[in-house]
């Protein structure tokens, strides 16, 4: 048998796990390791400027392929910084591996140059992690690592690895793991029959049913299945944040997102159903407003793979646990088998009263925002956007107002196409999340939507845009503002801006993006919004930064109503409410 | 409600504290735990007392058997158990209180296992009712210093916690 360092031992059972991609930072504890990386071919190792940005861009890269994006950092700052990553991962549930250095065993504990906890310090934001006591192990662990994290619901899985188990002068015998067996760890595999047949049932007697899909969907890659089941049953759908994608946004059955800000009609109508289809989603506390005025009349089906999701907010009805491609297509073979069809007339009914809703205050039926002004509206920057694109761009968004219109204006046609941070809200997520999505689809246009504030988060992975020649799209809707905290305090602090102003401190970001060898646009005016955009996106060989002006009094809406507000409460101007 | 989970995990550093730690995360409470390995050395079983609706505990199962370390569990109150929790407490015992403090011991089945000329050191197993019961009736002013172990559990009948 071949005779390997704990080093070359890690970096080998990586290729054989099948990573041809990592994205890291090196640091002394990490620097065996880093030394079996030179020393290799089959894995593309892609140096970020901050560990941070290492995990978005695998994260990115993971949401965009659904494959675990792969991570290597060093002890100490490196493992600290690699923290708001893992957690924005783990909140959205992303398959992810990260590898970190550890300072020598017999240093651990003595507060050595360099040493975290990294174990400790990550433990409530993974979804497992390992301590590598010996090279031996090295192979099972990483074999552990990648099954754990892809599997069930996914998450990421932490590896610290001490520098003296990689030493190059300790060999021994290697040989990858083929199979793997956990006792303490089984995913769920196919749903309950018979609970999926009683879900069918009700499904079918419901006379305003709502499906409500999320990122599960996407992740366990069940949207063509939903489009189906959505499809034969002609029931509306809607997406949470993260479950953009999983059914076409163009369709006429598509309601838009629901939440907190939701279309009207997506809202309006999960809070008069009668049967909601919950799918790859978890009752999310920006999905259901009040949880104690959530959906009064609604009984509900519940599919989770993760068990602890069911029931936790929101008591379901009909829980199933499973996976959401095994569940979907034993509903969609039960419902062929059995021929039945839902009460056509009460359907007809329920899309009359939706259409209605739509017509009244929907998003997609009229523009709501102002049409008329002097100034770029931010919602007409993504619409125009959308178009030159063909919809059919991958869209990366930071968090904040620019989030929530992207999120709402980019009608997502496709799965994995919108890459955001969903549950853990990261700023500073996008750019280098769309350096990882650039990495895995070359070919393919890829935006990151930020602000302002936002970008300058992690602005300094524009430098690793230039040393791997990614040409991403960074569309910055600047409001010289943190335009969702401004619009909180606009409507619940009596316009007391504390602190969400920058008061002519912003950076020219045109020449910031040439000093970084980019091409910087920036676009005040209106009438030149369309024409300046559609040059912007006709360049395909270079990174470009598109700065452009947005009226900074915009605010984002449908906003539900907070605190005690009902799925049906909302703001739909600053001065209209339900 | 008061619930006894009984808990085989395998016997691997950190594991305890990633149910520890579980616990302080989703702000659940920990009246009692106790934990030791098995005769399977690659097992440890971890019992806790927590307090919480129905609600709560269908959750905390959950998320328990969620933590990858965790094999197998299992909440004793569900069924018929037994429950035992071991104390150790020293007691003042000098003159005529010594013959007091032994009637005590003697009515609630326990043993002097230290004796000193003014003091006691009593063991007592049982339920933590029967612990609270007799710190009780030995009152508060006898009473040094108190151990408590925790509680341990089994389920009643043939039905066994194992892999």
């Amino acid at each position: 048998m071949e005779l390997l360092s704990g080093g070359d031992m890690l970096v080998r059972a990586l290729q054989d796990e099948g990573v041809d991609l990592i994205f890291g930072y090196p640091g002394g504890s990490a620097l065996h390791i880093y030394d079996a990386i030179f020393r290799q071919k089959g894995i593309k190792h892609v140096l970020v400027r901050h560990e941070q940005g290492a995990t978005h861009a695998a994260d990115g890269y993971a949401r965009a392929t659904g494959k675990p994006g792969v991570v290597l950092v060093t002890s100490g700052p490196g493992a600290t910084n690699a923290i708001t990553g893992i957690a924005t991962a783990y909140m959205d549930s992303i398959p992810m591996v990260v590898i970190s250095g550890q300072v020598p065993s017999d240093k651990i504990g003595e507060d050595a140059f360099q040493e975290t906890d990294m174990v400790g310090c990550s433990r409530p934001i993974v979804k497992h992690s390992f301590l590598v006591k010996s090279a031996e192990e090295i192979p099972a662990v990483v074999k552990k690592a990648f099954y754990i994290a892809s599997t069930g619901r996914p998450g990421p899985v932490v590896i610290d690895v001490p520098k003296d188990v990689t030493n190059p002068a300790d060999r021994f015998p290697y040989e990858y793991p083929e199979k793997l067996r956990m006792r303490s760890y089984t995913p769920a595999g196919k749903g309950h029959t018979g609970q999926i047949r009683k879900a069918l049932a009700l499904l079918l007697s419901a006379r305003r049913p709502v499906i409500y899909a999320g990122g599960g969907v996407v992740q366990g890659d069940g949207a063509e299945l939903l489009t189906e089941l959505a499809q034969a049953l002609n029931y509306p759908v809607t997406n949470t944040l993260m479950g953009l994608g999983a059914y076409p946004g163009s369709d006429r059955r598509f309601l838009g997102m629901l939440g907190m800000h939701g279309t009207f009609e997506a809202n309006t109508a999960m809070h008069h159903a009668d049967v909601i289809f919950a799918i790859g989603a978890r009752f999310d506390d920006r999905v259901t407003n009040t949880p104690g005025k959530f959906c009064p009349g609604a009984k509900i089906i519940h599919v989770d793979v993760d068990p602890a999701s069911i029931s936790k907010t929101i008591v379901a009805d009909i829980p199933i646990v499973g996976t959401v491609q095994s569940v979907l297509r034993d509903m969609l073979d039960m419902l062929r088998e059995s021929g039945e069809q839902p009460d056509q007339s009460a359907i007809v009914d329920w899309w009359r009263q939706i259409d209605d809703w739509r017509e009244r205050h929907g998003i997609y039926t009229a523009p709501r925002y102002r049409t008329d002004g002097a100034l770029i509206m931010p919602q007409e920057v993504i619409t125009a956007v959308h178009e030159i694109t063909g919809g059919d761009a991958f869209v990366t968004s930071d968090v904040g107002q620019h989030q929530m219109f992207a999120a709402q204006y980019y009608r997502f046609d496709k799965p994995r196409r919108w890459i955001n941070s969903g549950g853990l809200g990261t700023m500073g997520f996008g750019l280098p999340a769309a350096l990882g999505v650039k990495i895995a689809h070359p070919d393919s246009e890829v935006i990151c939507v930020t602000g302002e504030g936002s970008i300058q988060m992690c602005i300094q992975e524009l430098s690793t845009a230039t040393q791997y020649h990614l040409p991403v799209k960074i569309l910055c809707l600047n409001n010289q503002a943190l335009g969702m905290v401004k619009q909180w305090q606009e409507m619940q602090y009596e316009g007391r801006l504390s602190n969400s102003v920058y008061e002519e401190s912003l950076p020219d970001f045109v020449k910031l993006a040439e000093a970084y060898g980019h091409l910087g646009m920036k676009i005040e005016r209106r009438e030149e919004l369309r024409d300046k955009l559609a040059e912007a996106f006709a360049i395909k060989d270079r990174t470009v930064f598109i700065d452009v002006y947005v009226d900074p009094s915009e605010h984002v809406y449908p906003m539900q109503v907070m605190p005690n507000g009902s799925m049906r409460d909302m703001w739909l101007s600053k001065t209209e409410r339900t | 409600m008061r619930r006894i989970i009984s808990v085989l995990m395998e016997n691997e550093p950190g594991a305890l504290s990633r149910v520890v730690g579980l616990f302080s995360q989703r702000g659940y409470n920990i009246e009692t735990l106790t934990v030791a390995p098995t005769e399977d050395e690659t097992l440890s079983r971890l019992t806790m007392v927590t307090i919480g609706d129905d609600h709560k505990i269908e959750q905390i199962t959950k998320n328990l058997n969620k933590l990858i370390d965790v094999v197998k569990l299992v909440d004793l109150t569900e069924g018929s158990h037994i429950e035992r929790e071991l104390l150790l407490v020293k007691v003042r015992a000098s003159g005529a209180q010594r013959d007091e403090v032994k009637r005590s011991v003697d009515i609630f089945r326990g043993q002097i296992v230290d004796v000193t000329s003014n003091m006691y050191t009593v063991q007592v197993a049982g339920t933590s009712d029967k612990l609270d019961a007799f710190l009780q009736a030995l009152g508060e002013h006898t009473i040094m210093e108190v151990v408590r172990s925790g509680v341990s559990g089994i389920a009643r009948g043939e039905k066994v916690l194992s892999i």
